[in-house]
């Protein structure tokens, strides 16, 4: 279908049309698949781009805004400091859409302060994190989201449990939390629907294994490697080609293994059709028992919509800030002399 | 003017009066709510048409530490920081030093329930029973101990002679009309003021007498009329954490901006968001910049040291900001209710790499108004931060001032693209089409589809596409300096106030030109001309050089350590270098006239000297009166 060109949705674009640069992240990183379905997504929803914003903080994950949406402004801001520069801008036009892209490092560790308030004050926005446990750009160290005893040739053993994005996201009061894994095409593009319509801020963590660096057994889930490929993955300058993983749709309530780069395995639980995503204390409890069980819960994990977003709560009319004529943003002349006789 | 000049319009018991020049301070216990009594006795003098100027001198605390306020009244309106000859002695734990401190001749009201144990017969002591006097007073406990502080209210009233009336004025003008809050104040005053006048027999010299020289005039903090300024100037997102000194900024933004800023259904047209951090503060002012709105954050030196990385990134990635520090003094924590100049160096080049900001340097509340709005013009003409470098002085004390002008010029939005103008004119956005280093942008929500670009930290093309090439590195970095020079010409101008032929020439900016002016009227009856410079902003224009070369030697008065904005004039103007001498006061307090005139008089004795000396520690000079 995307092969027709001139295929147009009702906002007359094609495909094409939703595209970004081309992507500089390794073959096979789970970020492209992620930025194929936001195109994919966007086309499908007939979004207008002039509408839509992308942002990101620093980091393989904050490169990738670069690689889809052309036609949106966007920006790539600090390491961490996306949610900021976002609530900023959303505050300076509230009629816009935003997509923010950030990675485990940019959001578990050095922008978790600024993470959360943006989840507490309800930011509108979809929040993906792009989250792969490792540290890209730098070759290889552990992230906040690295599982606990985990090792990597580079950096060792981790002695540390890690933060859970979904659990922190409903600590701090998000109405919208979800978990998939980019190679899960069909339940991303429905997620980041789901997440494109939400009123607040829609948090979506999503599991993008790194194709070079994330690149040992995992402990929990071992499984022989060819030795060969092990000793080329070795050199830190070397980063052989993969395939993006792609996995079959799996049913609600099943779970799904998957074969990641290395040889390692992931295992998924997709959450049945009858979950309840509306108790916080049961989504927070099925994250736990998935993470006891060494399994990654799938899917809507809480929804609520009844938090009014920033915006609203600021009480906005219809013109955004950024909009506003001349007259509006300087007050009258005859208000001034008023102002000034109550300091006389 | 002093004795002398009243000797021949007063007779008798008056004939030592000194009217309406004197310094008075009032030492209080830190949360006692003195603020109240001595904003009403500042006020008053204002009310009765004396030139006045308060400052609180307080500590980094919610109760209990010593605190000082120091009113100045003047008839000839010099409101610099001078040594108090009268003494409002409420707190215990100062009280041997607050009366040891006092000149010969010097005035001590005390409240009689402190132990008081000074052997200094040269002082003139009025004790104040204020225990007794609040018997009778009909408020209850907590706020009984508030109400304390106006018997010295009444008190000092009948000493100076403020009227009643004029005391019931200034309560109306603090508490807003709000009877029940003047009622109570009220009562205590008057009751002290009549047990003053019973009880006391008046034999110091201080005094007051009703001028004209406030008419028209206004008083105001220099944060309220920043905030005011930005108001004016359209800032329409404010995002800030809280730190001494720039709260009251933030205060007052949230004051006005109910009052100027909604829209025709009564809606915001504003939004202040309070940010868990200053790091989230100012990214959320670069966000707001990015999309359109004008941004204003405020801060002081520990915050702004949080912004450098988010000030680099708006400064490269070209995002108009506007940033008030209110100085206080660093490092650290420092001191951090004393003022300071010492962020100069560090806001002019704050961020990584080859980064330069505008920095403009407001002296009063007029300018803190007009720098106010300008800072947004700026910000949006040139796509960079503006800081605007206010200090705890000017921005916490209550100044007089000339009503606020309204802006002459329309809103400066700068280079800013529409839908149509895309079409008709294409858009890179790093491309200097005109020449000036300015490129055009366009805001996010723009219709047309080529108006789209990708802001970043990263290196960019015209095109604002990722780059790493050499070429494009260098030609982006010396378009921004291409930008910076039109910035010298835009930027408040120097204010040159020069005398022919002048023994001493002084380059100064901000809160040191009260006590900098006054010295040179001091000067100039000893027979000593000046000629000065005052600096408003940064990057300098040609006309600070020109002076500079005007004069063999320039005395270069700041309040930090190591003279910073010297180093900044010496590092561009390097053939004036030499004639550049720093001459710096770091002791927290703001300047005294008496301490630039021992200044002027040793550089007078002093060959040029090109090195850094800490002026304060030589030798005395003695002060001709």
């Amino acid at each position: 279908m995307d092969r027709v060109p001139l295929k147009l949705n009702i906002a007359g674009l094609s495909k094409a049309d939703y595209a970004g640069n081309p992507s500089t992240l390794c073959k096979g990183c789970g970020h492209n698949s992620i930025a194929n379905q936001l195109v994919q997504v966007a086309y499908e929803l007939n979004l207008r781009p002039q509408e839509i914003i992308k942002l990101s903080g620093i980091g393989c994950s904050s490169k990738s805004p670069a690689y889809f949406l052309g036609m949106s402004h966007g920006f790539n801001s600090l390491h961490g400091r996306m949610p900021s520069l976002g609530t900023g801008a959303l505050q300076a036009n509230h009629t816009l859409r935003a997509i923010g892209v950030s990675g485990d490092g940019d959001t578990g560790s050095i922008g978790l302060g600024q993470f959360k308030h943006m989840v507490r004050r309800n930011v509108r926005m979809v929040y993906i994190v792009e989250n792969n446990g490792v540290y890209g750009l730098t070759k290889g160290q552990f992230s906040a989201t690295a599982e606990y005893k985990h090792e990597l040739k580079y950096a060792g053993r981790n002695d540390f449990p890690p933060i859970d994005i979904c659990m922190e996201a409903l600590v701090a009061g998000a109405g919208f939390v979800a978990r998939s894994f980019a190679g899960d095409a069909k339940q991303v593009r429905e997620l980041v629907k789901a997440a494109l319509s939400f009123r607040g801020l829609a948090v979506l963590d999503i599991i993008s294994p790194c194709v070079a660096f994330n690149d040992e057994d995992d402990s929990r889930h071992s499984y022989a490697y060819g030795r060969a490929n092990e000793k080329a993955l070795q050199e830190l300058g070397f980063i052989a080609p993969q395939e993006e993983i792609i996995i079959d749709d799996y049913d609600p309530g099943t779970v799904q293994v998957v074969e990641l780069h290395d040889g390692s395995r992931l295992t998924l639980r997709k959450l049945e059709a009858d979950y309840d995503a509306s108790d916080r204390l049961g989504a927070m409890a099925r994250l736990q028992k998935a993470d006891e069980a060494g399994e990654l819960l799938t899917g809507l994990v809480y929804y609520d919509d009844s938090r009014p977003s920033l915006a609203e709560v600021s009480g906005f009319g219809a013109t955004p800030l950024a909009g506003l004529s001349d007259e509006q943003l300087r007050p009258s002349r005859e208000s001034l002399t008023t102002l000034m006789h109550g300091y006389a | 003017m002093g004795v002398g000049h009243e000797l021949g319009r007063h007779h008798s018991e008056w004939e030592r009066s000194v009217v309406n020049d004197f310094s008075m301070v009032v030492a209080t216990a830190n949360g006692t709510g003195s603020q109240t009594a001595n904003l009403t006795l500042l006020r008053s003098f204002f009310k009765m048409g004396i030139p006045v100027h308060g400052k609180n001198i307080f500590p980094s605390n919610i109760q209990g530490l010593p605190t000082w306020y120091h009113i100045r009244v003047s008839h000839e309106g010099y409101i610099s920081r001078k040594p108090p000859e009268m003494l409002v002695a409420f707190n215990a734990a100062t009280l041997a030093e607050d009366v040891a401190s006092l000149p010969a001749g010097g005035v001590c009201v005390h409240n009689a329930d402190l132990r008081l144990s000074s052997d200094r017969t040269d002082l003139t002591y009025y004790p104040v029973p204020v225990k007794e006097l609040l018997k009778d007073v009909d408020v209850k406990g907590k706020i009984k101990e508030y109400i304390a502080n106006m018997t010295y209210v009444g008190v000092v009233a009948h000493l100076l002679g403020v009227s009643l009336a004029t005391i019931e004025e200034a309560l109306a003008h603090h508490f807003g009309g709000r009877q029940k809050l003047i009622d109570s104040n009220l009562q205590v005053v008057r009751l002290a003021h009549e047990w003053a006048r019973t009880s006391l027999e008046k034999t110091d010299p201080y005094r007051v007498e009703p001028l004209d020289k406030t008419d028209g005039l206004i008083m105001m903090t220099g944060n309220e009329a920043g905030a005011l300024g930005a108001v004016y100037g359209g800032a329409s997102l404010a995002a800030w954490y809280p730190i001494t000194p720039s709260t009251s900024f933030i205060d007052a933004l949230r004051e006005f901006l109910p009052r100027l800023r909604t829209g025709p259904a009564g809606e915001p047209t504003y939004s202040v968001v309070q940010a868990e951090d200053e790091l989230a503060a100012i990214g959320m002012v670069v966000g707001a910049g990015w999309a359109g709105a004008r941004a204003v954050t405020a801060t002081s030196g520990p915050g702004l040291s949080l912004m450098a990385e988010f000030l680099g990134l708006a400064y490269f990635a070209e995002v108009p900001a506007v940033l008030w520090d209110i100085q206080r003094v660093g490092p650290s924590t420092g001191l951090p209710t004393r003022t300071s100049q010492g962020d100069v160096a560090f806001a002019y080049g704050v961020g990584h790499g080859d980064t330069k900001h505008v920095v403009l340097l407001p002296s009063s509340i007029e300018e803190c108004f007009e720098f106010g709005y300008t800072a947004h013009d700026l910000a949006d003409t040139l796509q960079t931060p503006v800081l605007v470098l206010s200090d705890l002085d000017l921005g916490m004390n209550n100044w007089m001032g000339r009503p606020f002008e309204y802006p002459s010029e329309p809103l400066k939005r700068g280079k800013v693209l529409s839908a149509e103008q895309v079409e008709g004119l294409g858009f890179q956005r790093y491309k200097d089409v005109d020449g000036d280093g300015i490129t055009y942008r366009t805001l996010p929500g723009n219709e047309n589809p080529a108006a789209a670009w990708f802001g970043r930290g990263t290196g960019h093309d015209e095109n604002a596409r990722y780059s790493e090439r050499s070429e494009h590195w260098e030609g982006n970095m010396n378009r921004l300096a291409v930008k910076f020079r039109t910035a010298r010409t835009l930027v408040p101008g120097a204010i040159i106030d020069e005398t022919p032929d002048s023994d001493v020439a002084i380059v100064y900016y901000g809160t040191t030109r009260y006590a900098i002016e006054e010295a040179r009227a001091r000067l100039a009856d000893m027979g000593l001309s000046l000629s000065l410079m005052r600096l408003r902003a940064l990057p300098i224009g040609e006309e600070v050089g020109a002076f500079i070369a005007r004069h063999p030697r320039v005395m270069l008065i700041e309040m930090n350590r190591d003279g910073q904005l010297t180093a900044i004039l010496r590092d561009d103007l390097p053939e004036l270098a030499a004639r550049i001498d720093p001459v710096t006061s770091l002791d927290g307090m703001p300047l005294t006239a008496e301490w630039v005139i021992e200044r002027v008089l040793e550089r007078r004795q002093t060959p040029v000297s090109g090195t850094i000396t800490d002026l304060r520690s030589g030798s005395g000079v003695e002060v001709p009166n």
